[in-house]
């Protein structure tokens, strides 16, 4: 699914550790930690028992070791939440670090008098001081110095070091494809380039501040996770600080450090101190696809995402319809045919006109003549044709009712009506040829559906995502292509007003929306959507109203965005689970210890036969804390993501994280209890 | 298992089941529309509405809908303190009976405001005539409170970007008229009909085998007990309540007060399934309801049928099990069919004495209670209790499935997720905050009778029974001391009104949105992976907060039983 890509930086692993090591050091600071609630209270936790060890009325003498290691493991377990998410900020920030390296100060060469023209005279002046509007111009060779817009020239521009894609790709002036960035460099031709943003606001600089994490704002539903895990906080530091009283109601006291412990172990530290990690991970994701996200709402609103519009042309199929076949009227040959549809086609330069010369080439072997073609007549939005005056004859190709009218006839006459409208039925395109107003039969353009569509909206339907195909043809060629290629709906003859009609439809009935685009007559329907996919070479317009955009220009990426936000919530609730479910194992481990003196029946909840009361205590102390470390990898690549329905799903995460959140503890603390008896650190 | 006691739990459940979804059905088309009764009593409807002033076609947002519940309670509760202090100058005082002292007042005011019944005073010893009649009125009017907020939460899932909820008074009617009375009438029909008391005759006196002269008491017992039983409060006629041959005199009598205790409770299921349009969830929630109180009552039967070895070692029967504290009549297994019933549901009656139950069987009672009561729950309030948990298990799940989390096509936001908290957690921490200082504070301690574990049981049995709006006690419990009293009231009120709002919230967000249409990609909220989830929620919730109590409590109780251990008095 993913390919190579240029830009994927080489992360260098133990720089990162080490950094990353420094930086849970810092994140110790309790006003950093203020943001995540449940690693607060242990660092609250941490710091009140590290008071206690000084107090003798609250350690007792035999017990001290025992309480330092458990204070030195509460410590851990905050370190360990920090050092994940350091480790997650730190590949961001490497990221983007690379990122920035394309930003050195260059050299702009802004045009005087802001004369809109690539001869303009130029000052040069440093990037950063171009604002929104000025004009500047970019020559063969030179960096573009800001984000922009061409206003005049064509180049070839080698955008490797943002998209990663290493063949040049042409942007010129006017339509869809008008928009640079900078960082990128002009590899021919001499371009002039109206700014579009200001200093710090680049395309760069959002991408920078975004892997970063800098300015990471919560997903609604992470915060709406974290309000979960603060209830759950609140309801165990109850459980703890009410055990006091109703343990001496039973005749004992139970030690504040031991109640701390309990607290760290109840309470949701493993999803609490993997959080942060997952959420920034997760973006990395997405740029590692190439992809940009404006925000971490959109990540999320993509793994919602019930109802994808897909442009037929360059996603479904492949760009360019083909000719396949002559269809002949009754008493041509097809050879003359044929004939006629290669020299008007000669001239031709569009992709359906060179397969038209290919095809006659190859059945007929037709050759260019030599010498004076004739008169060509390209063309146009009047005529709806295109042809040649050759040699005194007239030969014409176009569209239908165009053909229809040169030849002054109000139908095709059958038998040819009945093949041109099999071709329209099987979801091709029929070309009308005729020579000197009389018509001589069809050409079959088809349209040629990329390979393996099939498969991916299979997949897209497992899901639960309905693919919706956008088509200018239409309906009856629209339904054809769509049953060949296996898409579940198709809005045809689609204006940009429709496609926004269709969406906010669509939306009103509670569905969530993606579509991609690149034009700028794209951007409402972009900016209507709950996921708007821009393409990288699409205008600034597309890119500013999208709420992501794709590097690699690869409309069909918006199922690895609807992939990526499905695990990045996954990740979430899935660890929510196993934490969760870990808590049954630590109040068998820490309840019988703390009051099996007093109530000697109470050994039978030991289940896990830990040795003695304080190796049970420390051990799922220090299970809770390695437990976060075990995970950081998972915290950072996400839970695996199979595409199956939500049923299947839910079985597969339930039995792993959360029947799997049950077990583990058990196991874990046991062989912990089993090692640190064995070495000796506790009685 | 003898033959004898599968065919009654066959009978027992197979009533219920019976009934349950056409009542549950009727009821949803009592709060949705028109019912073939409103031919009859439509008039009185009408005239209520036209005395109280209210526009019963008035739909109402969330907020004015909990304004309007909390101002009638509020009124009702001051009234019913007034009564409480002032009977001495109100009519029907014929024993004279002077003013309840202040606590137990407010206590009581509460206790029946809330649908609890917990009973702080002694009702023969205590209360006027005029008195006890103001707590029948409540005992008809706080189950349909319940009912509305249930119904009015119903509505909110169900609508589809809507402001409102419905009309807080007409469902407080509706209730009363088309679900209540139909209800109790034929109900307190059949139980004079098995030999419970309706009259208004003066006591009978009868001499004993003995030869001594003993009063039998007569009044209004078979109606009072239909209501406190259809209307899941509990506080019964005579002191020892279902215990009572007066009261419950026959098999067939205990059959029909446990079918009482669980009908409406259950049919609420199906109006919400009905009212949502999820016949399958309904299904759903209920097997889980239905599972943890089978589980209940099998724990329950499993631990009454021995006795410790230190009752062993006495020269009493016990070979059929338990018998202390238990109804001669009913045995242990009547008596352990009835205990998760009464404590599943919000009921709080009782036909044996909990605090003599073996100390397992006392925490299945317990577990019930810290569970918030919503296996199924009181009238109403069990649906609106679980649901919390529903909507915890959906996000949760949802999350684990990649989306959204979404219930019945709803996304639940930022909003829901607080909502749901508060309402999840006001059980757990009232219970905690209250049970803790009651276990240290001197004023406290003065209400407890037993040393040892079974005191700290009786400690927490009384607190999660405030907030659970049950009303069962250990007996032993001093109820009527000023600190018990009041902080009792407290837990009660706590438990009521800090789920109804948080249930009216959620039932005004949720009506707000639309829904979105169900895909592969939707989790699905029915079946039995969903139930299990939800069954796994139920318990986790109240296992995780409540693990160490339990500890303390019933668990080393246990163990200390079997192990023949004794414990000082204080």
């Amino acid at each position: 699914m993913t390919k190579p890509r240029a830009n994927r930086i080489r992360l260098d692993r133990s720089d990162l550790t080490r950094k990353a090591v420094v930086a849970a050091f810092a994140k110790l600071n309790p006003k950093e930690m203020l943001h995540n609630p449940v690693m607060f209270v242990v660092e609250v936790g941490a710091v009140l028992t590290t008071a206690l060890l000084f107090d003798p009325r609250a350690t007792g003498g035999s017990s001290l070791p025992v309480f330092l290691q458990i204070v030195i493991w509460l410590w851990f377990t905050l370190l360990f939440a920090n050092f994940a998410e350091a480790l997650a900020e730190g590949r961001g920030k490497a990221r983007a670090d690379s990122f920035r390296s394309l930003q050195e100060d260059t050299v702009a060469h802004r045009a005087k008098s802001g004369r809109a023209d690539l001869e303009a005279p130029c000052e040069d002046v440093p990037s950063r001081a171009l604002r929104k509007g000025d004009l500047v111009v970019v020559s063969a060779g030179e960096l573009l110095p800001c984000d922009g817009e061409i206003v005049a020239g064509v180049a070839s521009i080698d955008e490797s070091a943002v998209t990663g894609e290493s063949a040049p790709v042409v942007r010129e002036s006017g339509g869809d494809r008008s928009g640079v960035t900078a960082g990128t460099r002009v590899l021919s031709d001499r371009i002039l380039v109206q700014v579009t943003t200001d200093p710090g606001e680049s395309f760069l600089d959002r991408m920078i501040a975004l892997v970063e994490g800098a300015k990471r704002q919560k997903a609604p539903n992470e915060v709406a996770l974290n309000i979960l895990l603060v209830g759950l906080t609140i309801i165990f530091l109850l459980v703890v600080a009410t055990l006091e009283p109703f343990a001496i109601y039973s005749g004992t006291q139970v030690s504040v450090i031991y109640l701390v412990a309990l607290l760290v172990c109840l309470i949701p530290t493993t999803i609490g101190g993997l959080l942060s990690a997952i959420g920034i991970a997760g973006m990395d994701r997405l740029v590692s696809h190439n992809l940009i996200a404006k925000s971490g709402r959109a990540v999320e609103a993509a793994g919602d995402v019930d109802v994808l519009m897909l442009d037929k042309t360059g996603t479904i199929t492949f760009g360019n319809r083909m000719a396949v076949d002559f269809v002949a009227a009754p008493g041509v040959p097809t050879k003359d045919l044929a004939e006629v549809a290669y020299l008007t086609s000669l001239e031709d330069q569009t992709p359906e006109g060179k397969s038209v010369v290919d095809l006659a080439g190859h059945q007929f072997g037709l050759t260019p003549p030599g010498g004076d073609l004739g008169t060509y007549h390209p063309f146009s939005a009047q005529t709806r044709l295109s042809g040649l005056d050759r040699a005194g004859q007239e030969l014409r190709k176009g569209a239908g009712d165009a053909i229809l009218r040169y030849c002054g006839l109000d139908a095709i006459p059958m038998p040819l009506r009945a093949a041109v409208e099999a071709i329209a039925d099987a979801g091709g395109t029929p070309l009308l040829v005729a020579r000197d107003r009389q018509l001589l039969g069809a050409i079959h353009l088809k349209d040629v559906i990329k390979p393996g569509m099939r498969e991916r909206f299979a997949l897209l339907r497992r899901m639960g995502i309905r693919t919706v195909m956008i088509t200018g043809d239409n309906p009856r060629t629209a339904a054809a292509i769509a049953a060949e290629s296996g898409v579940d709906d198709f809005l045809a003859e689609a204006t940009p007003e429709q496609k926004l009609e269709f969406i906010r439809r669509e939306q009103a009935q509670g569905k969530l929306v993606a579509m991609c685009g690149d034009g700028s007559n794209d951007a409402p329907a972009l900016a209507q959507a709950n996921v708007g996919l821009a393409m990288h070479d699409g205008t600034m317009a597309a890119r500013d109203a999208a709420n992501m955009v794709d590097l690699d220009s690869d409309p069909t990426k918006l199922i690895e965005v609807a992939m990526i936000g499905k695990q990045l919530l996954i990740s979430r609730g899935a660890l929510t689970t196993f934490s969760i479910a870990n808590d049954v194992a630590k109040y068998f481990a820490i309840i019988p210890a703390l009051f099996v003196q007093i109530f000697p029946g109470l050994e039978v909840l030991n289940v896990m036969r830990l040795a003695t009361p304080q190796s049970a205590i420390l051990s799922a102390v220090i299970f809770n804390a390695l437990i976060i470390v075990a995970l950081i990898p998972l915290a950072l690549r996400g839970v695996q993501y199979v595409p199956s329905s939500a049923a299947a799903l839910l079985r597969r995460n339930l039995l792993l994280y959360g029947v799997g959140g049950l077990i583990v503890p058990f196991v874990g603390i046991k062989l912990i209890d089993l090692l640190i008896t064995h070495i000796g650190l506790v009685r | 298992m003898p033959a004898a006691h599968v065919a009654e739990l066959v009978i027992y459940f197979g009533i219920v089941l019976l009934l349950m979804v056409p009542l549950g059905r009727y009821m949803a088309r009592v709060y949705q529309g028109e019912v073939w009764l409103a031919r009859w009593l439509g008039p009185l409807e009408r005239i209520l509405y036209k005395v109280a002033g209210v526009d019963p076609a008035a739909e109402q947002p969330w907020y004015r809908y909990a304004a309007q519940l909390l101002v009638f309670q509020l009124v009702s509760g001051l009234g019913l303190y007034a009564i409480l202090r002032l009977q001495q100058f109100l009519p029907l005082n014929p024993q004279r009976l002077g003013p309840l002292p202040p606590a137990v007042a407010f206590n009581t005011a509460v206790s029946f405001l809330t649908n609890t019944n917990w009973q702080a005073y002694s009702g023969e010893a205590q209360l006027s005539y005029f008195s006890q009649m103001a707590l029948i009125v409540q005992q008809f009017v706080s189950p349909a409170v319940g009912l509305a907020v249930a119904v009015a939460l119903f509505r909110g899932i169900a609508r589809q970007s809507s402001k409102t909820i419905g009309n807080f008074y007409r469902d407080l009617v509706r209730g009363l008229l088309y679900v209540l009375l139909p209800l109790v009438i034929p109900f307190a029909l059949l139980l004079s009909w098995q030999g419970v008391p309706q009259s208004l005759a003066p006591y009978h006196p009868v001499t004993t085998v003995q030869g001594q002269v003993q009063q039998i008491p007569g009044g209004p017992a078979a109606a009072m007990t239909s209501i406190m039983m259809i209307g899941s409060n509990g506080g019964g006629y005579f002191g020892a309540n279902n215990a009572d041959p007066l009261e419950n005199p026959s098999a067939l009598s205990n059959l029909i007060v446990w079918v009482m205790i669980l009908l409406v409770p259950f049919a609420t299921v199906f109006t919400y399934g009905e009212m949502v349009g999820s016949r399958r969830q309904a299904w759903t929630i209920f097997a889980v309801m239905l599972t943890v109180l089978l589980a209940g009552f099998a724990l329950t039967w499993n631990s009454s049928r021995a006795v410790g070895p230190r009752l062993a070692a006495l020269p009493v029967r016990s070979s059929s099990g338990n018998m202390v504290g238990v109804e001669e009549r009913f045995g242990p297994f009547l008596s352990s069919l009835y205990l998760p019933a009464t404590t599943g549901v919000s009921n709080g009656s009782v036909n044996s004495a909990f605090d003599s139950a073996n100390p397992v069987a006392g925490m299945v009672a317990l577990a019930d209670l810290m569970l918030g009561c919503i296996t199924p729950g009181g009238d109403g309030a069990g649906m609106y209790g679980i649901l919390f948990h529903v909507l915890f298990i959906v996000f949760l799940a949802g999350l684990m499935v990649g989306r959204t989390p979404e219930f019945l096509g709803k996304k639940i936001s930022i909003r829901e997720a607080k909502l749901v908290m508060i309402g999840l957690l006001i059980t757990p921490v009232a219970i905690l905050l209250l049970a803790a200082p009651a276990a240290v504070l001197p004023a406290s301690l003065a209400s407890v009778s037993n040393p040892g574990p079974h005191g700290l049981s009786q400690i927490l049995y009384a607190y999660s029974s405030g907030v659970a709006n049950n009303g069962s006690a250990f007996g032993g419990f001093g109820a009527a001391l000023p600190y018990s009293a009041i902080m009792v009231g407290v837990a009660m009120f706590l438990g009521r009104y800090l789920i109804i709002l948080p249930a009216l919230a959620i039932a005004g967000s949720l009506a707000a949105k639309t829904s979105a249409p169900v895909t592969a990609g939707t989790l699905p909220t029915s079946g039995w992976m969903f139930g299990l989830l939800l069954l796994s929620s139920v318990l986790v919730v109240a296992g995780l907060s409540f693990f160490p109590a339990l500890a303390l409590g019933p668990v080393a109780e246990h163990f200390a039983l079997w192990a023949g251990q004794l414990f000082p008095l204080h």
